[in-house]
Formats: C-alpha cells, sequence, structure tokens
C-alpha cells in the first residue's frame, strides 16, 4: 500500500485540505472506491476506513492479483468534517453536484476535478454516498439510467437490491453520472446510515466491495455469494407520505415485509402527545426507505416500499 | 393576500406561500397580468425591495393599472426567515426542482403550486440577487434555448446588461425554465450582493418592470427614460480568477470602466503583510462582477470584466 496526494489545496488559515488516496496493487487501473464528499457522511468514511484495513491485510498475504490498482479514497470533504457542515465551505456547495468539475473555477469545482482527473481512468467505480432526506435505505447499489449503466454488473455486489433511477437534469453533476460517461463502470452503495455509524451495514458493504473486486478477478478472496439482486427502477417505488405534521413514532424498520393497510408509523401531536394519524401501507411490500427524524412535516416521505415484493 | 399553497410543518406552523393579486379598476382591463417573483434563494434580498417598490407604485396610481400584477415576493419563506440559500431542514436549493410534483413531498408540491399559479401570466419576472460573495450590476440572464423569444422582454428592463450565457441560474430544473418551456416569458434578473438591498439597483430594475408594463399594455402612468443594455454572450466577459488564497482587497469600485493594467485589487497576507498576487484588467471594459467577501481560496472569482463596450 501507498498514500498518494489526489488534490491538495492552500487555506489562508487553516492545515492545507489534502484528499488522500490509499493504493493496492499496481499495474492497470482496476477499481476506485470512494468514500465521503459530504462533510455527514460518517458512514461512508467508516465503510472506506474499513475497507482500507481489509485490503491492506489482502495485500500483505499477495491476494491483489497481478496487473490490478485499487485505489481508495475515504473522505474528499474532510474541511466540513471538521466543521460538522455536510457542503463545503462559506458558499456552501455540494461537491457531489459539481463533477466534472474544471481546473479553472471556484474551489468546489476545482477539488471535484482534482479528484477526478484522478478516478475517471478506472474500469470499475464505487461511491458511497447519501441521500438528501434524512433516514436509512436497505443495503443496495443505485445507478443512473445513462445508457452505459450495467444492473447485471451491479448484481455482483450481492447485496439485496440494484436501483436504477433516471436521472434528472440536476443528477447530471454527480460523480455517478460523469463517471459513466467517461466508460468507468460506476455504482453508488448505499450502506444503511449516514450520520451514524452502523456497524452491521458497514461490515455488509465492505464484504459487498471485496465480493465485487472478487468477481471481478481484481483480489483473491473468499467469500459468501450474496443475494442475487433484485433490481428495481425508481419509479417503481411506491412513496408513503405524512398526511399530517408531528413527531414521528416508526412502528417498521427498512427490510420488513408490510401487508396492505398494516399500521406503519404513528404521527403524533407534538404539543399534546395524541396520535394524530396512523401510517398504514398502502400496498403489500418491503420497505426500502424509513424517514428517521423524530420530527416530520406534511407530505414528507415516510417511507418508501417496494410494492408487492415479499421476503 | 392570496395563499398559493401551505403546508403543514412539524411543529406548530405551517409553510405558506402567499401571492399580493392587484386587479386594475375596470373589470375590461383584466385580461393581461405580470408576475414578479422573488425570494427562491434565502439569502437573496435584493428581490423584496423591487417587490416592495412595484406595489407601492402600482397602488399609489391604480388608475393607471390596466392588468393584474401578481408579486410573489417570498418563495422559499423559511430560507429568507433564516438568511439560507437553500430550503432549511432539507437542504436544497429550490431553484433545481421545478416544475415540481402535485404529489411529491413538501417542497415539489410548492414549486408545482407555484407554477401552477404563475401560468397563464403574459409576462415573469424572477428576481434574484448575487451570492454573498460577488456584487453584480443589473442584469437579465437568458438561456440560450429561449434567448430569441426572450431578447425584446429584456431589452426593455433597464438593465445595464443583458447576458446570454450557461450557469446554472437559467438552465432546466429552473423557475424561469420551467415557465418559459410553459409559454409565460420569465426572464431572470440578476443584481446587487446577497443578504443586502442596492437601492439604487431596484429602483433602477422596477423602473424597467413599469417600462415593459407599458410596452404590453398594463401601464398607463409614467415611466422614466430607460436605458439600452449591452448585450452580452460568454465570448465577451473576461473572469478573473485568484491565483493564490488570501484576503481580497478590491482597489476599484464596482460598475466602473477600467482600462488595460489598471488595478483591479489584490490579494494580500495578514500573518506577513505581503501581497501575493495584484490583479490587474488585461483588457478595456466594465467591471460588472466584483468580489465583496474577502477571504478567497485559489479559483476564486475575483471580477468579470465586459469587453467591447464603449465607454459612456
Amino acid at each position: 500500500m501507498f498514500i498518494r496526494e489526489i488534490y491538495t489545496m492552500k487555506t489562508s488559515f487553516r492545515q492545507e485540505m489534502m484528499i488522500k488516496g490509499y493504493s493496492f496493487g499496481k499495474g492497470s487501473k482496476a477499481a476506485c472506491i470512494l468514500g465521503s464528499s459530504r462533510g455527514n457522511e460518517i458512514q461512508q468514511m467508516y465503510v472506506c476506513s474499513q475497507l482500507v484495513r481489509a485490503l491492506k491485510e489482502l495485500e500483505a498475504n499477495n491476494c491483489i492479483n497481478s496487473n490490478k490498482e485499487i485505489l481508495v479514497i475515504p473522505v474528499i470533504n474532510n474541511t466540513s468534517m471538521n466543521e460538522g457542515k455536510r457542503f463545503f465551505g462559506e458558499s456552501n456547495l455540494d461537491i457531489n453536484r459539481n463533477f466534472p468539475g474544471r481546473e479553472n473555477a471556484d474551489a468546489v469545482s476545482r477539488i471535484a476535478d482534482g479528484v477526478f482527473q484522478v478516478i475517471k481512468e478506472y474500469s470499475y467505480g464505487m461511491q458511497f454516498t447519501s441521500f438528501y432526506l434524512q433516514g436509512e435505505f436497505v443495503p443496495h447499489v443505485r445507478m443512473m439510467e445513462t445508457g452505459y449503466q450495467n444492473a447485471s454488473l451491479a448484481n455482483l455486489f450481492g447485496l439485496p437490491y440494484v436501483l436504477v433511477k433516471k436521472p434528472l437534469p440536476i443528477d447530471t453533476a454527480t460523480l455517478n453520472y460523469n463517471w459513466q460517461s467517461e466508460m468507468t463502470a460506476a455504482f453508488s452503495v448505499y450502506a444503511n446510515q449516514t450520520e451514524r455509524i452502523d456497524e452491521d451495514s458497514a461490515r455488509q458493504a465492505v464484504a459487498a466491495v471485496l465480493r465485487f473486486l472478487k468477481r471481478m478477478g481484481i483480489i483473491k478472496y473468499e467469500s459468501h455469494s450474496g443475494y442475487i439482486s433484485h433490481v428495481i427502477m425508481e419509479e417503481e417505488l411506491c412513496d408513503v407520505k405524512a398526511g399530517t405534521g408531528g413527531i414521528f413514532r416508526r412502528l417498521v424498520k427498512t427490510g420488513e415485509d408490510v401487508r396492505y393497510k398494516a399500521a406503519m408509523a404513528e404521527i403524533l401531536d407534538p404539543y399534546e402527545g395524541a396520535v394524530k394519524e396512523i401510517i398504514t401501507a398502502p400496498t403489500d411490500g418491503i420497505v426500502f426507505f424509513s424517514h428517521t427524524n423524530p420530527l416530520i412535516g406534511q407530505f414528507d416521505t415516510a417511507y418508501q416500499l417496494i410494492h408487492r415484493l415479499h421476503e | 393576500m392570496e395563499t398559493v399553497v401551505e403546508i403543514e410543518l412539524a411543529v406548530g406552523e405551517k409553510l405558506s406561500v402567499k401571492r399580493n393579486r392587484i386587479m386594475p379598476l375596470k373589470a375590461e382591463d383584466k385580461g393581461k397580468r405580470i408576475s414578479i417573483v422573488s425570494g427562491i434563494h434565502g439569502d437573496e434580498l435584493e428581490g423584496q425591495y423591487v417587490c416592495y417598490e412595484v406595489a407601492r407604485r402600482v397602488s399609489e396610481h391604480p388608475d393607471k393599472l390596466h392588468g393584474i400584477v401578481d408579486i410573489y415576493p417570498a418563495l422559499n419563506p423559511m430560507g429568507l426567515e433564516t438568511a439560507q440559500r437553500f430550503v432549511p431542514n432539507l437542504n436544497v436549493d429550490m431553484n433545481s426542482i421545478f416544475p415540481g410534483k402535485k404529489d411529491g413531498n413538501m417542497i415539489e408540491r410548492v414549486a408545482a403550486a407555484v407554477v401552477e399559479s404563475i401560468a397563464g401570466s403574459d409576462v415573469c419576472i424572477d428576481v434574484h440577487a448575487s451570492d454573498r460573495s460577488v456584487k453584480e450590476i443589473p442584469q437579465v440572464r437568458l438561456s440560450e434555448t429561449f434567448a430569441q423569444r426572450l431578447l425584446p422582454y429584456a431589452k426593455l428592463m433597464n438593465v445595464d446588461m443583458i447576458w446570454m450565457n450557461a450557469t446554472a441560474t437559467v438552465h432546466e430544473s429552473t423557475l424561469a425554465y420551467s415557465m418559459n418551456l410553459l409559454g409565460v416569458p420569465t426572464l431572470v434578473v440578476e443584481m446587487g450582493l446577497g443578504m443586502r438591498i442596492t437601492r439604487s439597483f431596484g429602483n433602477q430594475v422596477t423602473e424597467g418592470i413599469f417600462n415593459l408594463m407599458k410596452e404590453i399594455g398594463i401601464w398607463s402612468g409614467e415611466v422614466k427614460q430607460t436605458q439600452f443594455p449591452v448585450v452580452s454572450t460568454d465570448g465577451e466577459v473576461e473572469f478573473i480568477r485568484a491565483k493564490e488564497e488570501g484576503v481580497f482587497l478590491p482597489c476599484i469600485a464596482h460598475n466602473h470602466y477600467v482600462h488595460e493594467g489598471d488595478l483591479i485589487g489584490q490579494i494580500v497576507d495578514s500573518y506577513t503583510g505581503k501581497t501575493k498576487q495584484e490583479i490587474r484588467a488585461k483588457k478595456d471594459g466594465l467591471i460588472f462582477t466584483l468580489r465583496e467577501y474577502p477571504l478567497v481560496y485559489k479559483g476564486a472569482l475575483l471580477a468579470r470584466i465586459l469587453m467591447d463596450i464603449e465607454h459612456m
């Protein structure tokens, strides 16, 4: 293993911002794994740090195949992490909405460009990322429908689900979209949590990446076969919305199988404590996403269900 | 005051977007409509003054009004109240989710309701300020997709400049793009600075709005003489960026003409007292953008110069 400087940026009053990459093996640029690009993506950083640990051990045991190089960048945006902010700097911009970036531009765009110039040449790209809504997902691999996406390859992670999303105009500046445009087979991996560490889903995420690397002939590794993933189009997910605002009391969790009309959550009056609304399942299905914030507003997404799928 | 959309927040409050509809006195004048919107970004306050001035002047001379004036000062009310550019809690740029969704989440429904409410207007003006970093002269920004259709309206707006460019403010998923797609000619006005009101710029744009209203037959009151803007494309604009991190000290005033070699500003080091970079104009032109927030990283925008224009 050796540590590479991926990008550095001087600041006036703080230590230089340095994006570090951990490189394993030598030869063709086989796979790149990216952690947190936002300051609150703690779980994403944690998963990558555990991957660095695992790959270090594999490399010491000569388990990185010849002519294969793996690059892991656990953290892009460490400055925002230290500030306790999701987005970058005074401009409060999202690095993951500024790809592919530009060299001669403002800080966020330069950072994106600096990272992208290094990672765009890898054959496989994996990014641990988070959703803008606070909540938890079942672990899954997500990819944009760019025309270059390959859901069959995403299956090889062995996670329960692969979700394909039609990109909105705003998505065209994400890393996943731009990686695919550069012909990297790109996957976003969602590991359940964002702001807190969930050991179980982190272990599952590390195992999924190692399984994928093994199946692509990049490492030697004995792993469980994992799941045969169920592929879902994002528009097929059934949104379950809150009809009213208040305190959100969750009755079911992600991954649970629910039946039509089953109670999924209660919304309590924040002043009087009484139940204002019982959210019921509009269909049979498996809970794919769950709101976790104790407060909820009217029409916020409380859950997303995979319609008519059972365990 | 009418409620465009109202959604219950978690604790004892409703998010409410409102519009003030000012009707003409005569029933036969109700055919045409102009919508003035602002406050999509909560840290941009220049539009508050424009909305106030339009409402004030129309209300003072109701007999001169021959159409409907709809004023929406606060499309992102929580952002405005907290000086946050994005929608608080969601951290979402409201101007990236239009046309919204009628059955979507809170902010998607707000966007959809706003679009539905503005639809049918004869013209819409979306007033923005710059961000907190740089100050801008009054300008209309047009997306190339709709430029030819919008240019005649933009020329009436009494702005200093019409910029046909490729910035996100005029692109897909914005309110302006959605409204233009629906056939409502919608102009994006940018001016001033985030978190501030520049009254002179506000007066200038307000005059332009009345000029436009007069031209399309909504207003018969007095309109002062307006100016012809410079029409520019990206190719005529020089971007000046920081080559060093540090503290930027401007040496010239915003909205001034500079000659090649003129000192625009310095980037200095406050520890050592040294100048790290002197920034000079490479060509003659108008400083239409100038940095106000002093701390810069390498690459930060310091100024923009509009070239190939006559010094008035």
